[in-house]
């Protein structure tokens, strides 16, 4: 089987997006921790990409040299990762259950030794855009035409080694590389803009060479929309500042819980009911 | 420099030198090899690889951490990604993304760290690695090369490029003595015994190698057989050499341009104490930071010299 796409209807993906968020919240109160807050903020940018028509993978052949790669910097929020790769094939949604239980290979954060798909060990916040560069250029060099998404967190944009990305991707004109800010406003102890304030993304990213877009990453809509435009630019990395919130589909939740952040702790399980009643 | 003057041997190129004359020359039969470099390729040695295969060389600029994660993604797509600094902005200031880009997931990452040890001289120490060994030699699957001369340190290069996985590779600014003039087998992981003897057991590696076969001489001169062992492999660790060395000749001394903490010293403790207890003694840069000076005037003062191994080895055998 080559390397193929999966795409959805518009109703489909929101369907879709529903089932991710339903995984997201059974999968980290069944493991008792776990991030599902910065997991649900991710939800549409995530299942657009394995499902609105932009990776080009083969489950059953996960290393296949042509395959388009996705690297989810922000490693905490592996679940929604986990779920659409589920979803997508890789492994039965039963195996959901068994995120970060002793022997799984569904770990705390991405392990790319243990779990065929994923695309890069990360959870050292930094480190994936310049491992898309890796990749974007080994790809590049090999003449195929694959292509590299990297979903970096608001709160990881403190890392400098994210510049220095930045300005290496413009230098090498990748073309083939999209990276994706998901701005979900928060990181551990408080707002992003509270705790290392650095402006607007897209503004600053695009000083460094790269074309820039700021989306409601939590509208399907315009995700589509977006990928669709990043995937045009073929001379230069493009950038989406997905802005979005932390929780984003259990709202209601997480305010009755008081704690908009609610960063890092899974929901009890009377929480996850009340969740997971908004997601029929 | 005045090393292997003693035992009478030929003055040779410095490692880093012997490293970029070999990888150049293996360029076209490994088209899969890129290098990337943080703007020090010049000193290095990876330029005239970077010049013979432009397509395939990357100055990501001083990026030290951008720099590993990006031959980590290299890594990941089937490339033999040679990534290479000075050997302490390359372990020190990349320390994280040499773990979590290159070691935990295994990939095919070869480190270069040039400048590493005291000998590099007037830079001072700002620019010695001499915590690399300790530092690689701590991430599980990175196998740690410490090559002493120009023969050695091509075979070396050539064998990191053909074994699948991360490697360190240490290399020197200093000419370096040559150890093999008549070339030499090399393979990772099996020390080479350059000297026999039976009295002591000289086990070093780098520049150091050198220094022991002058210290090996002037302990001859003195009635003393010393063995000197070439340990270019830290990790993993030959135990077989060091077993018999402790063995037969019942004493070990360790020279290395490193501190004391967590290098070759370290590594062949910890063999002897699990497999042969016997008296060991310990010549290296102890726990300290140097300063700038003439290169043979730093190891002069650091007491990395073949009289400091001759006194080593009479403490092991008065013991």
């Amino acid at each position: 089987m080559p390397v193929e796409a999966i795409k959805l209807s518009l109703e489909e993906l929101k369907e879709k997006a529903k089932v991710i968020r339903r995984h997201i919240i059974n999968m980290t109160t069944a493991a008792g921790s776990g991030h599902p807050s910065s997991s649900l903020s991710a939800v549409e940018v995530v299942t657009s990409l394995y499902f609105a028509g932009h990776l080009r993978l083969d489950p059953k052949n996960p290393d296949a040299a042509d395959r388009d790669r996705f690297i989810l910097s922000k490693g905490h929020a592996v679940p929604v990762l986990y779920a659409a790769m589920a979803e997508r094939g890789y492994f039965s949604t039963d195996e959901l259950l068994t995120l970060r239980k002793l022997g799984s290979p569904l770990e705390g954060h991405p392990n790319m030794k243990r779990l065929p798909g994923i695309e890069a060990s990360t959870g050292s916040l930094g480190q994936g855009l310049s491992l898309g560069i890796g990749q974007a250029l080994g790809l590049r060099m090999d003449s195929l035409d694959s292509q590299v998404y990297v979903m970096i967190g608001d709160g990881e944009m403190g890392e400098g080694q994210v510049w220095e990305a930045f300005a290496t991707a413009d230098k090498y004109k990748l073309g083939n590389l999209t990276a994706i800010i998901d701005q979900n406003g928060y990181q551990q102890t408080g707002a992003t803009k509270d705790v290392l304030d650095y402006g607007d993304f897209a503004e600053k990213v695009a000083t460094f060479g790269w074309h820039t877009q700021t989306i409601n990453g939590n509208n399907m809509e315009e995700v589509l929309k977006a990928l669709e435009v990043a995937s045009q630019q073929k001379d230069k990395p493009s950038l989406i500042v997905s802005r979005t919130q932390k929780g984003f589909g259990i709202l209601p939740v997480m305010e009755e819980a008081g704690d908009m952040n609610f960063h890092g702790k899974p929901l009890s399980k009377e929480l996850a009911e009340k969740a997971l009643a908004l997601l029929t | 420099m005045e090393i292997g003057k003693i035992s009478g041997l030929e003055m040779g190129q410095a490692t880093r030198d012997a490293f970029g004359e070999a990888l150049k020359s293996l360029g076209s039969d490994y088209p899969n090899v890129v290098t990337v470099d943080g703007d020090v390729g010049n000193s290095t040695r990876t330029e005239p690889f970077a010049k013979a295969f432009p397509d395939r060389s990357f100055n990501v600029g001083i990026a030290e951490s951008n720099m590993v994660s990006v031959a980590g993604g290299l890594a990941s797509t089937g490339k033999i990604a040679v990534v290479s600094s000075f050997a302490c902005f390359l372990l020190n200031n990349a320390f994280d993304q040499i773990r979590m880009s290159v070691a935990f997931p295994g990939l095919n990452v070869k480190l270069v760290g040039s400048h590493s040890g005291i000998s590099i001289g007037e830079d001072g120490p700002s620019q010695m690695g001499i915590e690399d060994v300790a530092l690689a030699c701590s991430l599980p699957g990175v196998a740690v090369i410490v090559p002493c001369d120009a023969e050695s340190t091509k075979k070396a290069t050539k064998a990191m490029l053909d074994v699948e996985g991360p490697t360190y590779l240490r290399l020197g600014r200093a000419n370096a003595p040559v150890i093999y003039p008549d070339g030499c087998d090399f393979e990772i992981g099996k020390s080479i015994e350059i000297k026999s003897g039976n009295d002591v057991t000289i086990i070093s590696n780098g520049l150091m190698v050198g220094i022991a076969m002058d210290a090996a001489k002037l302990l001859e001169d003195a009635g003393v057989n010393a063995r000197v062992i070439d340990m270019h492999t830290v990790t993993p660790i030959d135990v077989d050499a060091i077993v018999k060395a402790a063995k037969e000749t019942g004493r070990i001394v360790v020279a290395e341009e490193h501190l004391a903490a967590g290098g070759l010293g370290a590594a062949v403790s910890q063999v002897v104490v699990q497999e042969h207890p016997v008296p060991m003694e310990f010549v290296n840069v102890g726990a300290q930071y140097a300063e700038s000076g003439d290169p043979q005037g730093l190891l002069d003062k650091y007491g990395l010299t073949p009289q400091a191994i001759v006194d080593a080895a009479n403490r092991a055998v008065g013991r």
